[in-house]
C-alpha cells in the first residue's frame, strides 16, 4: 500500500503545518488531521502489534471502531495507552508510540507468537489455569502462577503510566429539551427542526468537527455548520461523546476538552464528565461499516471502503495505488468511482450474482466473487480470489490495498443500554433498536436507514416526536422504512479457509479467529455471553464495534440456529473508554472527602500537636516534647493526667440542642436508661439501642432547663444519632412537640482531667465558689462565664477515670477559653493530652467507644446491662433479650493482659484456647494500649462467656496478620481504680 | 488508634431527581435512602413478635413502592417518596410528618 496526500482533497488546512513524534522520529501533518490520516500522509503503514500473535496492524477505519491502530499518547505520567489514532486530533508536538512491540511495531520479537498460534487459541489462559498441557493436565495452577507473570507482559497492550495522573477532571451537569446525538444528516435534521420551536436543544458530537458522514463527502463544507447551527439557537458539543443512556433519560457524556491542545492552559480540566437531563432523546449515533472473516485479512493495508472515501474527501489522503474492494452490498459503488477518480486503479469483487446497478464502465467488477486470502506479511502483495460457486479455482489479482465492506451494523449501543433487546432485520444483516417506551427516539442509519434522504427524513419524524414530548401537537408522518439499497445485501460473513490454524479474523482487537469460535462451539460455549467470555471476542476497548456480529453468524452457523436465536451480548455503559480520571473528577487528593476541624485546630498546632485524622476531623494526636516519640509522648501524657492535670480537644464530639414540652419524654424513650426524672442541671450517661435491640451509641445528656437537653454523641456516630431522632419525631412520634438543632459546630469542647483539674478549673472561672464539689457534684452541669466573661457550660464528666470536668464554649471563642485553661493547668504541671493517651486513659477504665460498641454487641454484651432498665420501655427494649441475644456463651466485655509483662499485641488480635489456634478463636481484642499505671501492655475486647469463664486460663492471642502470637489471660475490664474513687473525689 | 473510614459521595451519573416540598427538585445524591415506608411501628411496649415482624419481614416489591427518604444535605425532612423499582420513576413525594406535610403542600 503506498498512501499519498492529494491536492484538491480534503477538508484539512493546509496553511497550517504541524509536526509530530511517532516512534521517536519527526513528521508532519495538517491541522484537520487525525493522528492516523497523517501517519497514513507518510505513508506509515504497520501502526501497532495484535494482542497474542503480535501480527503487524495498519489503519483499519477512521473512528471509534477502531482496532488496529491503538497508540500510546504523550510520555510519562500523561501517557495515555490504546488510543485510537483514527479519533485523536493532530497538535503540534503530539508524541505518540506503538505498543506491544519490541523493540517497534516494524521489528517485533513478539512476532514468534504468531507462529506459536495453534498454543494461543480461544481459552488458552483458562487452560493453562487447570495445568500445563499434557504434563500437568487437570493438576492445577502450578504452571499458571510461574507464566502468569511473563504472560501478562507478553500479551498486554499499552502501559499505564505508574506515576500520579497529573491532569485535572472535571464533574458538569446540564438540562435541555432535546438532546440529540450525533451531527450526521439525520441528527443535523432533527436538531434544526425542533430549534425552529425555540427549544433548548443540545447538540453532542464526538468528534472534533459536525458532519458525520457527511464528511466523507467532497462536496460538503463543514467549516460554517457549527455556527449556522449555534445562531439557530441550538447548543452544540463537539468533541463530547454521549458513553452511556441512564434511568429517567440522563445521558452520560464525556467532552475532551484539552486532549487536542500542544500545551494547554493549566487550569483548564484535561476533560469533563457530563451528566446531562433531556426531556427527549434523539439518538442519531450512526452505524458502522464491517469487515469479512478471511484468511488474512489483517495485513496492513486493509480497510473498511467506507474509512478509505473518509480519508480521500476529510483527509485528502489517497489510502493506496491498486486497490481491491470486496463487498456484498451496495454501498462501495460511489467510493469506488471517487478512488479511482483521484487515480487509484481500482477493482470490485462483489459476492453476488446479479447487481442491478449502472455498474461503472471504467472499473473492474467482478460479480460472484470472493476474497479467499491475502498475500504478504507486512503489507499487501495481491489477494486470492475465487468464484462464489467454486472456491477450488483460484486467481491472484495483485494489489496494495484490499477494502473490505461486508454490511452495516446500526450503532444500538445507547438504546441497549435502557435494556431495550435489538432485533434482528434478515434483510439488511443488522440488528436495529427495538421497541422503546421511553422519550427516546432513534433516527438514521442507526435505525438501520441507509439513503442520506430517508436519514434526513427520519430526523425530522424524530423532532416531531421529541416536540410530541414537550407538549406540540403531532403530525402525521411516518419512519422511511428500514434499508434503502437497490439490490439486497448477500449473506457473506466468512470466507472459510482450507488451511489449519487459519488467519481469518473476526475480532482484531483480541485476534479472535473464526477457528477460535468454532473450538469454543466444540469446547462446549454455546450461550454467546460465555463465547464472549471464553474467546474475548468483542471485549476491550473496541467492544466488538466491527466483530460481533461476524461472531454471532459463526456461532449461529455451528448450532445450526438463526442469529437472532443464538442472540447477541448485552450493551453496557461505556460506548468507548472513560478514563477513571474523568469518573473521579475533582474528587483527588485533598478533595477526597471533606476535611473537618476543630475551632482550636490552630491553637493544638501552635501547642505543638502531631495531628490524625479520626474520621473526617482532624484531631490532636500527641504532644511530643523535644524528640520524643509517640509513644513516650502519650506515656508522659497518660502519666501527667493521672498524677496532676491534661486538657485535651473535646469538640469532635457530635451535639444536639433537644427542645421542647416533650424533650424529656424523647430522651426517656430513646436512652435505655431513665432519664425522666433527671433534675435540671443534672447531666447523665446513656445508652442508646437500635430497634433490633443491639448498641447504637452511647453519649451523655445534661438537662438545662425544663423543657431543654444538650446531648453529646459519639464523634463517630454523630451524623447518625441526629438523623435516627429527626427520623422518630418526623415518622414515628409525630405527636412529640420537640425540636432538634445540631450543634456540633456551634460548641467548642475541652476536658480537664486529673486530681488537679478542679483546681485549674477554679482559677479560670468567674466565680471559684462554682467549682465545688458541693456545687459541682459528679455530672453537675453549671451555666457560667469564664473569667474573662464569656459564657460557658461545665459538666462534671470522667472518660478518663479521674476528677474531670468538660468545658463548651461558643465556637468563636475556643482560642481563649484554651488559653485560660492551659495558663492555668501549666502552673499545675499539667500537659495537653491527645487521642493516643485519651484511648490508653479509656482503655484503662475499660470504657468502650465505636471500636467496641461495632453495631454487633447487645447492652450485655458490652457489659453495661444494668443501664437497662426494666422499669420502662424504650427503643430496642423489646428486642434486646430476643433468642440467641440471651445465650450464655455470647461475647462480653472483658480486660486483656500478656502473660509475659514484655509482649505487647494490637488490636484486631484474635483470641483462642492454647490448644485451638483456627478460625474466630473465642474472642477478639478490640483496643490496646501501653498502661503507664500498671507497666505493661493492656487490652479491652470480647470473648464467648466473658470473664466467668475463662478466669485464670492462660488463653493465645493470635494476629495473623502480623504473624505474631503471644499468652494471655483474660483480667476485668476495669482494671485501673475500679470502685471509680477517683471521679468521685 | 485507627482512623473512622467514612463513605464518600459516589461520582458516577445521578439518576433520580427527587422533588423536595420544601426545596425544590433536587438530586438524589442530597438524600439518603431510609426504608419502607408502609412500615407502621408497633408501640414501645409491644410484644416482641410484633417488633420482629416490623424490623425483619419485608416485601420486595417489583414496581412502585412507598419509601422514606431523608434530605440529609438539604432541609433535614423526612420524605415518603412512591418509586418505581424498576423504572425509578417518582410518582409522589411528600413530608413525613403530617403536620409539615400540610404547610409544604400549601406552599408548593
Ligand atoms: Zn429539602
Amino acid at each position: 500500500m503506498t498512501s499519498v496526500r492529494k491536492e484538491k482533497y480534503g477538508k484539512i488546512n493546509r496553511d497550517k503545518v504541524l509536526g509530530f513524534t511517532w516512534d521517536n522520529k519527526e513528521y508532519f501533518g495538517y491541522e484537520g488531521d487525525s493522528l492516523a490520516s497523517a501517519l497514513l500522509a507518510n505513508n506509515i503503514k504497520i501502526v501497532g502489534r495484535s494482542f497474542k500473535y503480535h501480527r503487524p496492524r495498519g489503519v483499519m477505519s477512521c473512528g471509534v471502531e477502531e482496532s488496529g491502530a491503538l497508540v500510546t499518547i504523550g510520555s510519562g505520567s500523561k501517557a495515555d495507552p490504546n488510543v485510537r489514532a483514527t479519533t485523536q486530533e493532530l497538535y503540534s508536538g503530539l508524541i505518540a508510540k506503538g505498543q506491544n512491540a519490541f523493540p517497534n511495531v516494524n521489528y517485533d520479537f513478539g512476532g514468534i507468537n504468531n507462529y506459536l498460534s495453534r498454543f494461543f487459541a480461544a481459552g488458552f489462559y483458562y487452560k493453562t489455569f487447570m495445568g500445563l498441557p499434557p504434563f500437568e493436565w487437570g493438576k492445577g495452577t502450578g504452571i499458571w502462577m510461574i507464566f502468569e507473570k511473563i504472560i501478562r507482559k507478553a500479551a498486554g497492550m499499552g502501559k499505564a503510566s505508574r506515576e500520579p495522573d497529573p491532569d485535572n477532571y472535571e464533574h458538569a451537569n446540564d438540562f435541555c429539551d432535546v438532546l440529540v446525538v450525533g451531527s450526521g444528516p439525520a441528527g443535523i435534521a432533527a436538531a434544526q427542526e425542533v430549534a425552529k420551536k425555540k427549544l433548548d436543544v443540545i447538540l453532542i458530537e464526538q468528534d472534533s468537527i459536525l458532519g458525520g458522514n457527511n464528511l466523507s463527502e467532497a462536496e460538503f463544507d463543514a467549516s460554517l455548520l457549527h455556527n449556522q447551527l449555534e445562531s439557530s439557537g441550538i447548543r452544540v458539543m463537539s468533541r463530547t461523546t454521549a458513553f452511556g443512556v441512564y434511568d429517567n433519560n440522563v445521558v452520560g457524556a464525556l467532552e475532551r476538552v484539552t486532549d487536542h491542545i500542544p500545551n494547554p492552559n493549566s487550569k483548564l480540566p484535561r476533560q469533563r464528565f457530563w451528566t446531562i437531563r433531556a426531556k427527549h432523546i434523539i439518538l442519531a449515533s450512526g452505524a458502522l461499516e464491517r469487515h469479512v472473516a478471511f484468511n488474512n485479512n489483517d495485513i496492513p493495508g486493509v480497510m473498511t471502503v467506507n474509512a478509505s472515501r473518509h480519508y480521500l474527501n476529510r483527509y485528502g489522503i489517497l489510502t493506496g495505488n491498486n486497490i481491491v474492494i470486496t463487498t456484498n452490498n451496495d454501498s462501495v459503488y460511489q467510493t469506488a468511482l471517487e478512488l479511482q477518480e483521484a487515480g487509484s486503479k481500482v477493482t470490485i469483487l462483489d459476492s453476488r450474482k446479479n447487481v442491478n446497478l449502472d455498474l461503472p464502465k471504467e472499473i473492474d467488477v467482478h460479480l460472484n466473487t470472493l476474497p479467499f486470502s491475502i498475500n504478504g506479511r507486512k503489507k499487501i502483495e495481491g489477494l486470492d480470489v475465487c468464484k462464489a460457486t467454486d472456491k477450488n479455482n483460484k486467481n491472484t489479482i495483485i494489489c496494495d490495498q484490499v477494502l473490505i465492506s461486508g454490511g452495516w451494523s446500526p450503532i444500538v449501543n445507547l438504546v441497549s443500554h435502557r435494556g431495550i433487546k435489538p432485533i434482528w432485520n434478515q434483510e439488511n444483516l443488522c440488528f436495529v433498536p427495538g421497541d422503546i417506551k421511553e422519550n427516546i427516539t432513534v433516527v438514521g442509519s442507526a435505525n438501520g436507514i441507509w439513503n442520506k434522504n430517508d436519514c434526513i427524513e427520519s430526523g425530522l419524524v424524530g423532532a416531531n416526536e421529541a416536540m410530541n414530548t414537550l407538549g406540540f401537537h403531532k403530525k402525521e408522518i411516518s419512519f422511511p422504512s428500514v434499508g434503502g439499497w437497490l439490490n439486497p445485501i448477500d449473506t457473506l460473513f466468512e470466507v472459510k479457509s482450507n488451511k489449519f490454524p487459519s488467519k481469518s479474523f473476526v475480532d482484531f482487537q483480541h485476534d479472535v479467529t473464526a477457528e477460535d469460535v468454532r473450538l469454543a462451539h466444540r469446547e462446549g460455549f454455546i450461550s454467546v455471553e460465555h463465547l464472549k467470555r471464553y474467546t474475548t471476542l468483542g471485549m476491550a476497548n473496541d467492544q466488538g464495534k466491527m466483530g460481533n456480529i461476524i461472531g454471532l453468524s459463526l456461532m449461529a452457523e455451528q448450532l445450526d440456529k438463526t442469529i437472532p436465536e443464538v442472540g447477541t451480548t448485552v450493551f453496557r455503559p461505556p460506548y468507548t473508554p472513560v478514563p477513571i480520571g474523568a469518573l473521579t473528577g475533582r474528587n483527588v487528593g485533598k478533595h477526597f472527602r471533606p476535611l473537618r476541624v476543630t475551632p482550636m485546630h490552630q491553637w493544638n498546632i501552635d501547642h505543638g500537636a502531631k495531628m490524625i485524622e479520626v474520621g473526617l476531623y482532624q484531631r490532636p494526636w500527641y504532644y511530643p516534647k523535644k524528640n520524643e516519640t509517640l509513644s513516650d509522648s502519650y506515656i508522659r501524657e497518660t502519666t501527667i493526667v493521672r498524677k496532676t492535670v491534661g486538657i485535651c480537644d473535646v469538640t469532635s464530639l457530635g451535639k444536639i440542642a433537644i427542645q421542647g414540652p416533650d424533650a424529656t419524654e424523647l430522651v426517656n424513650r430513646i436512652y435505655t436508661n431513665p432519664f425522666a426524672k433527671l433534675p435540671i442541671g443534672k447531666a447523665r450517661y446513656g445508652i442508646m439501642l437500635r430497634d433490633d435491640g443491639m448498641v447504637m451509641d452511647d453519649g451523655t445528656s445534661w438537662r438545662l432547663g425544663e423543657n431543654e437537653y444538650f446531648m453529646t454523641t459519639s464523634t463517630a456516630a454523630a451524623a447518625k444519632v441526629m438523623s435516627w431522632l429527626e427520623e422518630l419525631l418526623q415518622t414515628r412520634w409525630t405527636d412529640l412537640k420537640v425540636n432538634l438543632t445540631s450543634v456540633s459546630e456551634q460548641w467548642a469542647g475541652a476536658a480537664i482531667a486529673g486530681p488537679k483539674s478542679r483546681d485549674v478549673l477554679s482559677e479560670c472561672v468567674l466565680d471559684s465558689n462554682e467549682i465545688s464539689n458541693q456545687n459541682l457534684p459528679f455530672m453537675g452541669v453549671l451555666q457560667t462565664k469564664l473569667k474573662d466573661g464569656t459564657p460557658c457550660r461545665v459538666v462534671r464528666i470522667s472518660f478518663s477515670g479521674e476528677l474531670a470536668y468538660e468545658m463548651y464554649i461558643e465556637s468563636d471563642y475556643a482560642h481563649g477559653m484554651m488559653d485560660i485553661l492551659w495558663e492555668s493547668a501549666k502552673k499545675y504541671d499539667g500537659c495537653l493530652y491527645g487521642l493516643e493517651a485519651l484511648g490508653a486513659l479509656r482503655v484503662e477504665k475499660g470504657h468502650v467507644t465505636a471500636a467496641e460498641l461495632d453495631g454487633r454487641v447487645t447492652i450485655d454484651d458490652a457489659g453495661l446491662g444494668k443501664m437497662a432498665s426494666t422499669k420502662k420501655s424504650y427503643i430496642g427494649s423489646a428486642m434486646r433479650k430476643r433468642g440467641v441475644l440471651n445465650a450464655d456463651d455470647r461475647e462480653m466485655l472483658v480486660g486483656f493482659f500478656p502473660i509475659n509483662e514484655k509482649e505487647t499485641f494490637n488490636a484486631g488480635t484474635i483470641v483462642c484456647e492454647k490448644n485451638n489456634i483456627q478460625g474466630q478463636g473465642i474472642g477478639r481484642i478490640t483496643s490496646v494500649t501501653h498502661s503507664p499505671e500498671l507497666g505493661h501492655w493492656i487490652g479491652i475486647g470480647y470473648v464467648n462467656g466473658g470473664l466467668d469463664s475463662w478466669k485464670d486460663v492462660t488463653l493465645v492471642g493470635a494476629d495473623p496478620v502480623r504473624n505474631k502470637q503471644m499468652e494471655i489471660k483474660v483480667v476485668s475490664p476495669h482494671m485501673i481504680d475500679p470502685e471509680g474513687k477517683r471521679m468521685y473525689a | 488508634m485507627n482512623g473512622v473510614l467514612v463513605p464518600i459521595q459516589n461520582c458516577t451519573v445521578d439518576m433520580i431527581r427527587i422533588k423536595c416540598p420544601y426545596c425544590g427538585e433536587r438530586d438524589h445524591s442530597e438524600f439518603t435512602y431510609g426504608g419502607d415506608a408502609s412500615i407502621k411501628y408497633p408501640a414501645l411496649d409491644a410484644p416482641e413478635s410484633e417488633w420482629t415482624k416490623a424490623i425483619f419481614f419485608r416485601e420486595n416489591i417489583r414496581g412502585m413502592q412507598k419509601e422514606t427518604w431523608h434530605h440529609t444535605n438539604g432541609c433535614r425532612l423526612w420524605l415518603e417518596v412512591e418509586r418505581s423499582t424498576i423504572t425509578h420513576e417518582i410518582k409522589s413525594v411528600k413530608a413525613c410528618h403530617p403536620q409539615i406535610e400540610k404547610i409544604t403542600k400549601n406552599k408548593s
